[in-house]
């Protein structure tokens, strides 16, 4: 046996806080170690050049590397060694980075500590055995989780290449929040026109189906092969025969506040959600209409002149194999009501949210476009007033630690400077605020929009927070402050829209859970790495892009839809895809088929196998298994072992970090 | 050049020992003047509370504690309530206050908000409660103020809302006690 | 009949006497017995805290260790800022262990951490509304108020959280349950400039006004408190705001405590609503007729 060690340097990133030196000259004490060197960046070429010439010159057959951790260049560094003619597995590396030098300051006390993690790594090597993967094949069918812009830009860029997409959607229709949208930033286009086509495009294209009012039941399985029970809530429509004519809405003599719309306006229990929606078939709200409540009503089925309703309709469960999920499941806004008394908790009606005001100020909204004082909804038309004053408020349910929004919504500055240019446009003799804390407008061309607002549209800001809004004497008064002037300030506006922040889409936890992924404290799914992995999920095969991931505006959105589609299509141009020998294996002589095992396996790995005999033993199906152990820490005879972390292996490790070092 | 700040001069450890007295962090303070915009007094002095927070951040000493603004402070907590990085705003001014009175030995922006804390404080040391109508004779001779408030004393006295004499408590030994241990002896 | 702690403060004392005794008549009509805190002392109020703070702290605690040392579970401040000193005196004991061993040591305290400290509108809040329901006996349906909370009712939501800081509702709840007509506002829990009243009364003048205007502007015939410092800006003081600000209110003013006592048969007279400066008896007239 000849290991071969080498300490890296990293830069100062471990040398300033650990004696990589003196390390690597101890490892030479250890048993089998035959050679030991320090190297600048492992990683680098020059340094992995290095390591292959110490395996060719001194015929090195394990290998420690004491660097960064395995997390950010084991594949790397099994690369170099398998290029060097020797099996992968037979590499060790001993994080002395995020293990130690980042975490500590005393050099002396870091320096014993890589020496132990070394330590622990060449016993550890010196049991290691040749393993070789395993391959299985890859479903090239991808399934996308949200259809917004981000979640429809991925399914036709992945459905481009003629692979099968499955686009599951929660709501009735596709086009998420965009589709609510007026005019998009930096250009003023009207997002409709930009987004209806992809919409339309979704529903033509051969190579996706499409699932509209449907949901994630159940995900199984593993990279290249999972499987998705997926619950097609029942619309009591039958979609074949439904033409979408829209008669069926008519008559519902039922109302419930538009989702849609905000509020803003009212829909029935039978509705189609707006004039675009993809697919153009109406739902019936199953918690309101008469019919299936009490048996009573039925206009709807009446005015439908193809017999589409079906009051009796169920939620049917479908399954599907896919070889990689795309999850794009978008945001909501900061439900501001809750958290901001100060701003009157929604009790004044002009009072508005940003996303209210989108729909105020879209031709196809409650208004027709027409913006006008939400107080005077109901009054005749000839006394329903334009506002004359409108302040819009930046940050409410961002940058706000008091309510648990500590994070930038990344694009209220950027819509509020919008609304100023759309407002002066609809009411051109109107004034408007914008009470802000800073201007974040870091894009491309975002800058000059920002500038536009105020230069041409002569948008007053206003640097400061707004203490409180209340109503006298029918005008909404804004108590803030002005930094730049060193005052306290007061507006009399007619309307106030507030810039709520960005928030995960309700459900994103559960969904997170399902797919075995990871999300932060708010709910917003964790990329692999920030940088280099920015749109890999935790999970093998699983991928994110758009607002689920933290908030976006829409060019970075569909950026991020792309780039998903385009690791997708890597992943699924290979028929077949190397499995991990990492995976844990039964020695069916000790097992005594008490099945624990099986029991507490997240990925349903372990299988009953009956012997000559009639005993039943655990089988481990290793395309299945992902290697976390569980199985093996549970298995009381010892039956269960873990490729690559076998018990002798691990128990080798901590005598070598108990041994006391007559040597430090 | 008075208006010029030199930062060079100011004093770096004026934030901490403010930090440290009133247990805030006042790195966290954005500057987006919430507090501000709700204070009920911002409007009437030169200078509102999130300037006070920012001469302390910079460690501009006196223009912390000479500011009248401290003193106009009325502890109704609105500013603490509603920051959005959780700064007791209120507690500052508490804090800026006390060392307004102990660096600067008694001299204030305002003397006569300090002459009456100070005045309801010694009611309270002699009496162990609070006798209304002898703080504010006495508020009245010493701030030079002697006819304020007087159109009500006599309707006060009608309704028998004004007593005449303290009602002093047993404990004022204990009083004396709780004043000395806590320096509090003299204003 | 259970009894409770109770710490009047020295406001209620003197100026807000009628406060006091409006509290003593509610509370014996639920047939709580309110123990005065023996030999109770002030608690420091503004003046302490705003610069002596462990003073503040200290006066606040003999007050706890009386109530402790007496076997009490629970003080009733009606006083909001005797309220608020007490409970931050509490719990800044509670969160340092120095501060506790010195209030021991150096002054024989001994404070239960887990007294309770209630105002009383917490205390109010937390009884049954249909308890007080049941208790009307005089209709005061036409009898408009707008429900002010002022500062330390509902503020710091740190040490006050039985109620929305910036909305609250619980003194409009029990009004609404005693049957008089609240009207919705926005000047809850605006300041009335406390003791700039003495020191600014220029300030505490125009804060005042634009409280009764918004109270007017809303349709309130009255202005309800439960605060002896709110009541005297806004009633001892409505003569000098009106002169100071070329104004001319007439709105009554009256403690929480008043109007459910009105509600529930007592006369103006035995709640001392004639104590008062702003007339009020005027207006009880007109509507309990």
């Amino acid at each position: 046996m000849k290991i071969g060690v080498f300490i890296c340097y990293c830069g100062n990133n471990i040398s300033a806080t650990v004696d990589v030196e003196q390390v690597a000259k101890f490892a030479l004490t250890l048993p089998d170690v035959v050679h030991s060197e320090t190297i600048h960046h492992v990683c680098s070429e020059p340094g992995q050049n290095t390591i292959k010439q110490a395996i060719k010159n001194k015929g090195l057959d394990r290998i420690v590397i004491g660097a960064c951790s395995p997390r950010i260049h084991e594949a790397t560094f099994q690369r170099m060694v398998s290029a060097a003619r020797l099996n992968k597995y037979m590499l060790e590396i001993a994080n002395l980075r995020e293990h130690c030098s980042w975490i500590h300051e005393d050099r002396s006390l870091a320096t014993i500590k890589a020496i132990d993690l070394v330590n622990m790594a060449v016993c550890k090597v010196s049991r290691h055995k040749v393993l070789y993967p395993s391959q299985v094949e890859i479903n090239p069918r991808t399934l996308v989780i949200g259809g917004g812009i981000a979640g429809i830009q991925a399914a036709l860029d992945v459905a481009e290449s003629g692979n099968e997409v499955v686009l599951v959607e929660r709501e009735p229709s596709i086009g998420g929040n965009m589709a609510r949208l007026d005019k998009v930033f930096p250009t003023l286009d009207c997002s409709g026109c930009i987004l209806a086509p992809k919409m339309v495009d979704v529903a033509n294209n051969k190579h996706i189906s499409l699932h509209t009012y449907s949901e994630i039941e159940k995900v199984t399985g593993f990279v290249g092969n999972f499987k998705v029970t997926i619950r097609k809530k029942a619309r009591l429509i039958d979609t074949a025969k439904c033409t979408g004519c829209g008669a069926c809405t008519l008559k519902c003599p039922i109302k419930a506040p538009s989702e849609f719309n905000l509020g803003l306006d009212s829909r029935g229990a039978i509705y189609i959600p707006f004039p675009q929606a993809v697919p153009h078939i109406p739902v019936i709200d199953k918690t309101i209409c008469p019919m299936v409540l009490k048996g009573k009503c039925g206009l709807c089925q009446k005015m439908c002149p193809t017999q589409a309703i079906d009051y009796k309709q169920e939620d049917t469960l479908i399954e599907e194999s896919f070889g990689a999920i795309i999850v794009a499941t978008g945001y909501e806004l900061v439900d501001w009501k809750k958290l901001y008394g100060e701003y009157g908790h929604g009790r004044y009606p002009n009072v508005i949210s940003s996303m209210q005001y989108e729909r105020l100020l879209s031709a196809s909204g409650p208004t027709g476009g027409h913006v006008i004082l939400p107080s005077d909804f109901k009054k005749p038309h000839a006394e329903q007033r334009e506002p004359k004053i409108i302040a819009f408020v930046a940050c409410v349910g961002s940058r706000d630690e008091k309510v648990g929004r500590p994070y930038c919504s990344g694009v209220c500055c950027m819509y509020t400077a919008k609304y100023a240019m759309l407002t002066k446009e609809h009411i051109p003799a109107a004034e408007v605020y914008i009470f802000y804390m800073d201007l974040r407008a870091a894009g491309k061309s975002y800058e000059e929009f920002v500038r536009r607002a105020q230069e041409k549209y002569g948008a007053r800001y206003i640097r400061g927070r707004v203490s409180k809004i209340y109503e006298r004497n029918g005008r909404m008064v804004i108590m803030s402050a002005d930094t730049l002037l060193g005052k306290q300030v007061q507006l009399e506006a007619d309307l106030v829209v507030l810039a709520a922040g960005v928030a995960s889409s309700s459900g994103a936890n559960q969904l997170a859970q399902k797919l075995n992924i990871s999300h932060d404290q708010y709910g917003f799914f964790i990329e692999s790495h920030p940088k280099l992995r920015p749109v890999e999920a935790s999970t093998a095969g699983i991928f994110i892009c758009g607002a689920c991931q933290g908030p976006k505006d829409i060019p970075l959105s569909v950026a991020q839809a792309s780039s998903a589609a385009a690791k997708v299509l890597g992943l699924i141009s290979h028929e077949k895809l190397e499995t991990s020998p990492l995976v844990a294996e039964v020695n069916i002589n000790r097992c005594i088929g008490c099945f624990r095992c099986l029991e507490v396996c997240p990925f349903t790995a372990i299988e009953k196998q009956e012997m000559r005999g009639g005993a039943w033993v655990a089988r481990v199906n290793p395309a299945l298994c992902q290697g976390c152990g569980l199985c093996n820490a549970t298995c009381l005879p010892g039956a269960i072992s873990l490729n690559g972390f076998t018990d002798d292996q691990i128990l080798s490790e901590v005598e070598a970090i108990c041994l006391v070092n007559p040597e430090l | 050049m008075d208006n010029l700040v030199c930062l060079n001069n100011t004093d770096p450890k004026f934030r901490p020992s403010v930090e440290k007295i009133s247990g805030q962090n006042l790195n966290k303070c954005y500057q987006c003047a919430k507090c501000t915009a709700g204070c009920p007094i911002a409007g009437s002095v030169d200078f509102p509370p999130h300037k006070i927070l920012r001469f302390i951040q910079l460690g501009l000493v006196k223009e912390a504690l000479n500011a009248p603004t401290i003193w106009y402070c009325l502890s109704c907590i609105t500013c603490t309530a509603r920051c959005p990085n959780g700064v007791d705003l209120a507690k500052v001014m508490d804090t800026l206050r006390e060392l307004a009175l102990d660096v600067q030995g008694g001299k204030t922006a305002k003397p006569r908000i300090a002459l009456f804390e100070e005045l309801f404080l010694d009611s309270i040391r002699k009496h162990g409660r609070l006798y209304e109508m002898g703080t504010l004779l006495q508020y009245n001779l010493l701030s030079g103020r002697l006819f304020q408030d007087s159109e009500l004393v006599m309707p006060l006295i009608n309704k028998a809302k004004l007593e005449f004499r303290s009602k002093g408590i047993q404990g004022k030994k204990e009083i004396a006690h709780i004043f000395r241990k806590t320096n509090a002896e003299e204003g | 009949m259970s009894v409770q702690a109770y710490f009047p403060g020295c406001s209620l004392e003197s100026s807000s006497r009628e406060f006091d005794k409006s509290t003593h008549l509610v509370c014996k009509a639920l047939d709580i017995d309110l123990k005065e805190l023996p030999d109770w002392s002030c608690c420091g109020a503004h003046a302490a805290h705003h610069t002596r703070h462990n003073l503040s702290t200290i006066l606040s605690a003999r007050n706890l260790s009386i109530a402790t040392k007496e076997g009490y579970d629970s003080i009733m401040a009606p006083c909001p800022a005797c309220y608020n000193r007490l409970k931050s005196a509490q719990i800044e004991l509670a969160e340092c262990d120095k501060k506790q061993a010195a209030a021991r040591e150096d002054f024989n305290f001994q404070i239960n951490p887990d007294l309770r400290v209630f105002s009383i509108l917490e205390f109010l809040a937390g009884i049954d509304k249909a308890v007080l329901q049941a208790k009307v006996k005089k209709n005061l349906k036409e009898l408009k108020v707008a429900a002010y909370y002022g500062c330390l009712l509902v503020r710091p939501p740190k040490l006050v959280n039985f109620d929305d800081p910036e909305s609250p509702v619980t003194m409009d709840e029990i009004l609404t349950a005693v049957g008089a007509t609240v009207v919705p506002w926005d000047y809850k829990v605006q300041c009335c400039g406390a003791s700039l009243s003495v020191s600014d009364p220029d300030i505490q003048a125009k804060l005042c006004a634009d409280i009764l205007e918004m109270a007017k502007l809303a349709g309130a015939q009255a202005i309800v408190v439960a605060c002896p410092l709110c009541h005297a800006n806004l009633d001892l003081k409505q003569g000098q705001i009106n002169r100071r600000m070329s104004t001319h209110y007439d709105i009554p003013i009256f403690y929480l405590t008043q109007i459910i006592g009105l509600a529930w048969g007592f006369s103006p007279q035995e709640l001392e609503i004639d104590k008062h400066m702003v007339d009020s008896m005027s207006l009880l007239t007109a509507v309990l007729k």
